[in-house]
């Protein structure tokens, strides 16, 4: 035994007498017994009991096809399900009401609780369905074929009823026969490259882009021969066929003569699927999905 | 194994409290500043104030749901919550404050624990009588006659705790029409939960744990320690006049402390104040109304026990004359705190008077930056956030002022201007559209400044944003 002095009061105290220990000797050092605190042991022993009743009632032992399922019949998958459903449930009425109310007359004014569903739904639906090609932000991707849904330039008509029949329908799709279609010629094989380069400044010109003028007057009767009959005289388009307005600042493909010139000789053949399932086998959104979406395309600052 | 002595528990037992009845001017003061805290308590939630049809009509409401807090005239709205942070910064402050120049003064008169122990006590010795009725019935056996007066005395706290839990969710709705739902079952279940816990803590802290509360739960006193000087005014024995002190007639070389043990009955933390200061007192002042009480009988000066700072004590040992009260309140500490705290005090008052009704923020929309329309002009879309804080729907007009030929276009509105319902917000996508030959349209940034306007009481308010063109190739 050490010098008393050194050693702090309660050990002195203990060291004095014979202290229980728990008959563990290291180099002369003996081990104290202090046994855990009651309030720990027993809240341990709680932990034991709670485990084995936790396994028992719930999901647990895992085998080789899922786990051991518990006496209460606890389910995550089940809860997901009972969840959807109960939104199901509670958006039944009003997307009842989206697809009976006439579109034009989902408006702020006429149906705000309506248009107000239709622009939040119509936004989800649009982020998970629709980004993918026309951008989060419905920006498209200019120049590069996905159309921007912002702008005031409509291939098949910027109403809410037209845009309406885009996404039931879809463009240039075989799964929908009531999809949206037109076939621009690939001009390659048919004119000389003489008359292309010609009706490619013909065409910036329309459009008030800097061109060359010669070639530009050239390109006036190829472009009335061969044009003309979808882009329509003076260019601005027809939009029963989707066929663009040439003269306006917008350019899906680009308005670049190099963009241009493959255009006409090639041609462009963008395409998008039906969405409404009621329409076709491949359509995914129901009525009032595809008639949300429709709102909320029509309400970011192009529709018509 | 020899006898060894058991080493020092860690837990000490808690020894009951029986506070003796006291009069006297600090018990007096007491009973007053409880009634009129309770009073403020228990009442505010049951005054009325119109604001109109639409609106709620209590005076003072916290709206968690629709987030807004109403305080009579006041209406805060979540962006205004600087009030709220104002003023707890102030409430921060004004403990501070008194804490340095008065001691526990919080503690010992108008903290909550202390008026509604207060109040439990009250009710303690009207049913069980006075101190020494209470120590014998707490020494008694569990007859009949105790067992009635202690349910009693628990019916009647469950009754004041049920109410204090109750008065408090009063605060957060409609208390008339709250106390018809909590009495026909029809309330909202977190109501409920509320009230009963808040019953559960006002029936444990007031009726049982009393002053464990204030020495081992809060806080507040170990904070205290860190704002107290020598000329903070705390209660104290002038042990240089009580001692030595004693019994008797013979009083020759005795003090003027008769060893009464007045002081000690009536603390209701259950300290001796002779012993100096200690942790546990909440400075109640209530030994001082006893001892003085006391003085009196013998014939002796009040203040044996008193309302005094450190450097009074060192000054009448040495026989010299005391400060004045004033000379110990102000000092530079609590003339820096009374600064801070006026500094925000008129802060606040003043911006509750100059802000407005109306209020707006100005998100540009940057997915993407701009848009090309077919005729090549650039259209930018900002959301704009109206904040309508006045009590009638009103129209609002957003208009814009730059040098540029720029043009305002608002979403599903024609026109500039959009009716915004009272007391809501509404967010307006605005399209402003430069021509495609205009410099906005071609330059790669523009600043500009949205005004939206009132149009029924010509409030405006205004936001600076950016109009991004194209970018200069």
């Amino acid at each position: 035994m050490s010098d008393h002095k050194t050693q702090h009061p309660e050990e002195q105290k203990l060291l004095a007498g014979d202290p229980d220990t728990t008959g563990h000797v290291w180099d002369g050092i003996k081990e104290f017994n202090n046994p855990l605190p009651r309030w720990w042991l027993w809240t341990f022993y709680a932990t034991i009991v709670w485990g084995i009743a936790y396994t028992v009632m719930y999901p647990a032992w895992p085998l080789v096809n899922g786990a051991t399922p518990g006496i209460l019949g606890f389910s995550t998958r089940a809860n997901v399900a009972e969840d959807i459903q109960r939104f199901e449930d509670m958006n039944a009425d009003i997307r009842t009401r989206l697809t009976e109310v006439e579109l034009a007359a989902i408006t702020p004014d006429d149906n705000p609780d309506l248009y107000n569903y239709a622009i939040q739904g119509g936004a989800a639906t649009f982020a998970t369905f629709c980004s993918q090609c026309h951008g989060s932000g419905a920006a498209g991707v200019m120049a590069a074929g996905y159309p921007n849904l912002l702008d005031d330039d409509w291939l098949w008509g910027g109403t809410i009823d037209d845009i309406h029949l885009t996404i039931t329908h879809g463009i240039r799709n075989t799964d929908d026969p009531m999809a949206r279609y037109s076939e621009m010629t690939a001009f390659d094989e048919i004119l000389s490259d003489e008359e292309v380069a010609s009706v490619v400044q013909y065409v910036r010109n329309l459009s008030g882009q800097d061109a060359d003028a010669t070639l530009a007057a050239a390109g006036e009767s190829v472009y009335l021969d061969n044009c003309a009959a979808c882009h329509m005289d003076d260019g601005t388009g027809d939009r029963y066929l989707g066929a663009p307005n040439l003269t306006d600042a917008i350019w899906l493909y680009g308005g670049s003569e190099d963009a241009i010139e493959h255009t006409v000789r090639y041609a462009r053949f963008g395409v998008m699927p039906p969405w409404s399932a009621d329409a076709s086998n491949a359509g995914r959104l129901s009525e009032a999905e595809v008639r949300a979406v429709a709102v909320y395309v029509h309400s970011l600052g192009g529709g018509e | 194994m020899s006898a060894t002595e058991e080493p020092q528990k860690l837990y000490a037992a808690r020894e009951p409290v029986f506070p003796k009845r006291v009069y006297g001017r600090f018990r007096n003061l007491k009973w007053l500043i409880m009634l009129v805290t309770l009073g403020i308590y228990y009442i505010t939630p049951w005054i009325r104030w119109d604001r109109g049809s639409e609106l709620p009509d209590q005076a003072v409401l916290l709206d968690l749901a629709n987030r807004r807090f109403f305080f009579f005239w006041i209406e805060i709205w979540p962006h205004e919550f600087y009030f709220v942070a104002g003023l707890l910064i102030m409430a921060g402050l004004g403990l501070f404050l008194f804490t340095s120049a008065l001691g526990r003064v919080w503690c010992g008169y108008s903290c909550p624990q202390t008026v509604w122990t207060d109040l439990f006590f009250t009710v303690e010795r009207w049913i069980e009588g006075d101190r020494n009725a209470r120590l014998r019935l707490w020494n008694a056996k569990w007859d009949f006659h105790k067992w009635r007066l202690r349910l009693t005395k628990w019916v009647v706290w469950l009754v004041i705790a049920v109410a204090t839990g109750g008065a408090w969710v009063f605060y957060f709705a409609d208390a008339p029409t709250l106390m018809g739902q909590l009495v026909t079952g029809q309330a909202a279940s977190v109501a409920y939960i509320t009230i009963a816990i808040l019953t559960a803590t006002t029936f444990v802290f007031g009726g049982f744990m009393r002053e464990q509360v204030c020495i081992y739960m809060c806080p507040w006193p170990r904070i205290q320690a860190a704002m107290m000087d020598e000329d903070t005014i705390t209660v104290a024995y002038r042990d240089w006049r009580g001692e030595p002190r004693g019994k008797g007639k013979d009083r020759e070389n005795l003090g003027d402390c008769i060893d009464c043990y007045a002081c000690v009955n009536v603390c209701p933390v259950g300290i001796d104040i002779r012993d100096g200061q200690q942790l546990e007192c909440i400075t109640c002042a209530l030994c001082i109304d006893a001892c003085d009480d006391i003085m009196a009988k013998v014939g002796k000066p009040r203040g044996l026990i008193d309302y005094m700072a450190l450097t009074d004590e060192a000054n009448e040992r040495a026989g010299n004359p005391k400060k004045s009260v004033w000379k110990h309140i102000f000092r530079l500490r609590t003339i820096i705190y009374t600064v801070l705290w006026s500094a925000i005090g008129i802060g606040l008052t003043v911006l509750l008077f100059v802000r407005s009704d109306i209020d707006v923020t100005v998100a540009p929309v940057r997915n993407p930056q701009f848009v090309v329309l077919s005729d090549g002009s650039i259209r930018n879309t900002y959301d704009v956030r109206i904040r309508n804080m006045t009590h009638d729907e009103s129209a609002f007009a957003i208009t814009l002022v730059s040098d540029q030929p720029l043009q305002v276009e608002l979403e599903g509105q024609t026109g500039n201007t959009v009716d915004v319902p009272l007391n809501s917000t509404h967010l307006q996508r605005v399209y402003i559209i430069a021509p495609a030959s205009s410099e906005a349209a071609q330059s790669e940034r523009t600043d500009l400044r949205l005004w939206v306007e009132d149009l029924s009481t010509q409030t405006r308010a205004y936001r600076d944003t950016t109009f991004f063109g194209r970018e200069e190739r």
